[in-house]
């Protein structure tokens, strides 16, 4: 008796996600209102759901908008009760809108963090919230989610795990410091979620693998020089921001295939009005 | 007298609806966390200002403290502030006990903590040869003398070099202090180093050393802890005051909590001799830092300047504020300039905090404050009236509730806290005595 797995990565995705935001909130104190989830998750929905009938796409679905918010309520904290749908909205209603040859540019759970933080009162991110003495489980937890949901874009958060970590390990050796402080990184879940949960998210990395893992060293490069040579807090997801323009240019330079979630069962040409669109996560 | 205060709590409650109201029952010893690191670090964009105080305890001439700064502090960056400072600073912020009664006007109450701070502080008596910096790497950038602190400002190319320099100079540097140094000296830091002055010490006729406070501008939002581990023995604590503008302070490299608060606990807490409010919120402190193996920071209180509530102690002046280094106040704060206070509280060891403590200021502008409730029930007998036994039926479960809160907040023995609280040693939860009931029912029914 073969077990059926699901087909589509995303399901897993939600799945691990979902597990790790709730041991967040229940074992680890995430300052994190039920309620700013649920809103968090109403006003995502439902934006993914207007964009879906104002433009009268077809073969798009809810998953991606699941993770966006799942994403979200994982990174983001506010002291009040309106961030985080307005987060929520501006995340998704940014994946319909600002796209470039096919693919939306920002990583909607990325953008949605940077936007709140930058320009909405009282979000911050709490990059320090997940500690290291749950590393092990956060490790086990990410890894699980990450080789069950079989995800395309696996390269990527290597290729960036190594480099981040070479290049802290580097800098450390020639500052002298311990091995321990070196661990110390390398324990923390802040940079696990990131590396198997944000920066895989395989509709926003370049489309070609040698293209993909420049991205992931660039990445890696500037989080380093952010939080290690500016001192600045919540290099990670800084970076990818900065980084979003690196995609489209290598994309045009290092063409590859394009990636999909499912493969259609009928000709592209005939469930989608726009072929761009098949593509929307 | 007392009718007098009773009145005015009530009147403030009426004038602020949400508001606390509270009495204030006493204070904890401030030297609860013996050995305790005490800072008040105040950020202002890339302005920092460190103020510390010493709790030193040793012969003055052996006193010394190196500190890691960024850049070449001159005399006028550097300034002994008052002691008192720091007494204002956790008086205003301490864990506070509230106090309330049944069916009377909210009384308020009150308890303080604690806390001290060291760094490095060995030096040795005998003073040893003339030291040559050049030949070490080691560079005299300023030298000078504020209030009873002789200071010098050094810079170093090589970490042995400087632990040979402070060693020449009669600093009993502890072994492997190169190895903590190094990092520092890589990041083209400088080193803070101050002693004491013995004659301008005996000038001042001050019995206790001022705090030191220096300023300077830097990218680095942080405090360097790893320096006073070196010669630690056992974990030790901070208490560390926070000013900013804006909001709530937490650590980027290590975990934030908040410590249960707000809590009900049995009403003996207030005057018991040997688990009194201060006993207690050590144990909290002791069992809730183990529960987290060390390895958080703690969260103590998060207010605005301008107000309290329930008020430890009143707020600090503007002029208090200012001689901390909060440069931006003018005038009257509760008009003016905004200052964020955060108290944190950390207890740490080399191995569970590897690193320095590192910062950021978030936008989070929620009060928070670590105050426990003693609600005392109404003195009424159970023929009083028909309301009476269901009252005091629902007091058995409220003190039974208090028990099981205060033996998880602090680890101590449930059944002595029972006694302590008018309940059997082995009062069982409310399903409990029910599921009993039912048994003993069913016994009957059988019989």
């Amino acid at each position: 008796m073969s077990l059926r797995l699901p087909r589509d990565a995303r399901i897993w995705q939600i799945a691990f996600q979902a597990i790790l935001l709730a041991v967040g909130v229940l074992v680890r104190d995430f300052s994190l209102a039920a309620s700013q989830m649920a809103l968090c998750f109403a006003a995502g929905l439902a934006t993914q759901a207007l964009w879906i009938r104002a433009l009268g796409l077809r073969n798009v679905g809810y998953l991606s908008a699941v993770i966006t918010c799942l994403g979200l309520s994982l990174l983001l904290r506010a002291d009040s009760l309106w961030v985080h749908p307005l987060a929520a909205a501006i995340a998704l209603s940014a994946k319909f809108t600002l796209r470039l040859r096919g693919k939306h540019l920002f990583n909607p759970a990325m953008l949605g963090v940077i936007v709140a933080v930058l320009m909405l009162p009282g979000a911050w991110i709490s990059p320090g919230q997940w500690g290291s003495d749950l590393a092990l489980a956060v490790w086990f937890l990410a890894l699980g989610g990450f080789v069950a949901s079989r995800a395309q874009r696996a390269d990527t958060s290597w290729v960036f795990l190594a480099a981040y970590l070479v290049l802290i390990g580097l800098w450390y050796l020639w500052l002298g410091k311990s091995f321990a402080s070196w661990m110390h990184h390398l324990q923390s879940g802040a940079l696990l979620l990131f590396a198997f949960f944000m920066i895989s998210d395989p509709m926003t990395t370049p489309d070609r693998r040698s293209a993909r893992i420049l991205h992931a060293v660039c990445v890696a490069a500037v989080a380093f020089a952010w939080q290690f040579l500016l001192y600045k807090p919540n290099g990670l997801v800084w970076a990818l921001f900065f980084c979003v323009p690196l995609v489209p240019l290598l994309d045009a330079v290092l063409p590859g295939r394009r990636f999909r979630w499912r493969e259609p069962a009928e000709p592209a040409a005939t469930i989608a009005r726009k072929d761009s669109w098949s593509t929307a996560r | 007298m007392k009718a007098i205060i009773a009145a005015l709590a009530l009147a403030l409650c009426a004038g602020q609806a949400q508001a606390f109201c509270g009495f204030f029952v006493g204070k904890a010893d401030a030297d609860l966390f013996n050995d305790a690191s005490k800072v008040v670090l105040v950020r202002d964009g890339n302005r920092t200002t460190i103020n510390m105080l010493n709790d030193y305890k040793g012969p003055l001439k052996e006193f010394a403290m190196v500190v890691p700064v960024p850049v070449v502090l001159q005399k006028q960056d550097v300034k002994t502030p008052f002691r008192a400072l720091f007494e204002r600073i956790d008086a205003y912020s301490a864990p506070r006990l509230a106090e309330y009664y049944d069916h009377d006007p909210c009384v308020p109450a009150d308890l303080a903590p604690t806390a001290a701070m060291s760094m490095l502080r060995d030096r040795a008596a005998a003073p040893v040869a003339k030291p040559r910096p050049e030949s070490l790497g080691v560079k005299v950038e300023a030298q000078y003398t504020v209030g009873p602190y002789d200071i010098v400002i050094l810079s170093a190319s090589q970490s042995d070099g400087l632990e040979t320099w402070l060693r020449q100079n009669g600093y009993r540097i502890p072994r492997g202090a190169a190895k903590v140094l190094g990092p520092y000296i890589k990041q083209n830091m400088k080193f803070f180093v101050a002693r004491v002055n013995l004659e301008e010490h005996a000038k001042s006729g001050d019995q206790y050393l001022p705090p030191l406070q220096f300023s300077f501008a830097t990218e680095k939002f942080m405090l360097p802890i790893r320096l006073g581990m070196i010669n630690a023995r056992g974990p030790q604590d901070l208490v560390l005051w926070v000013l900013t503008r804006n909001g709530r302070v937490e650590s980027t490299n290590y975990r934030t909590l908040k410590l249960p608060a707000n809590l009900n606990v049995p009403p003996y807490i207030k005057a018991d001799k040997e688990h009194g409010f201060g006993a207690f919120y050590k144990s909290l402190f002791d069992e809730q830092a183990k529960r987290e193996s060390l390895r958080a920071v703690f969260t103590e209180y998060f207010w605005d300047m301008s107000w309290c509530d329930p008020c430890a102690a009143d707020p600090l002046s503007a002029q208090e504020l200012k001689n901390l280094g909060a440069d931006w106040v003018s005038g009257d704060t509760r008009q003016g300039a905004r200052v964020m206070l955060t108290r944190l509280h950390v207890r740490y060891t080399p191995e569970t905090f590897p690193e320095d403590l590192a910062f950021q200021e978030t936008a989070d502008r929620q009060n928070f404050q670590t105050r426990y409730v003693l609600q005392h029930p109404a003195k009424i007998e159970p023929e009083s009236c028909a309301a009476a036994a269901p009252y005091l039926k629902s007091v058995l479960e409220r003190k039974e509730k208090e028990a099981q809160t205060l033996a998880s907040l602090t680890g101590w023995d449930i059944a002595a806290i029972r006694v302590k609280n008018g309940l059997g040693p082995n009062d069982a939860a409310f399903w409990q005595r029910v599921w009993r009931r039912l048994r003993e029912g069913e016994q009957q029914i059988s019989k």
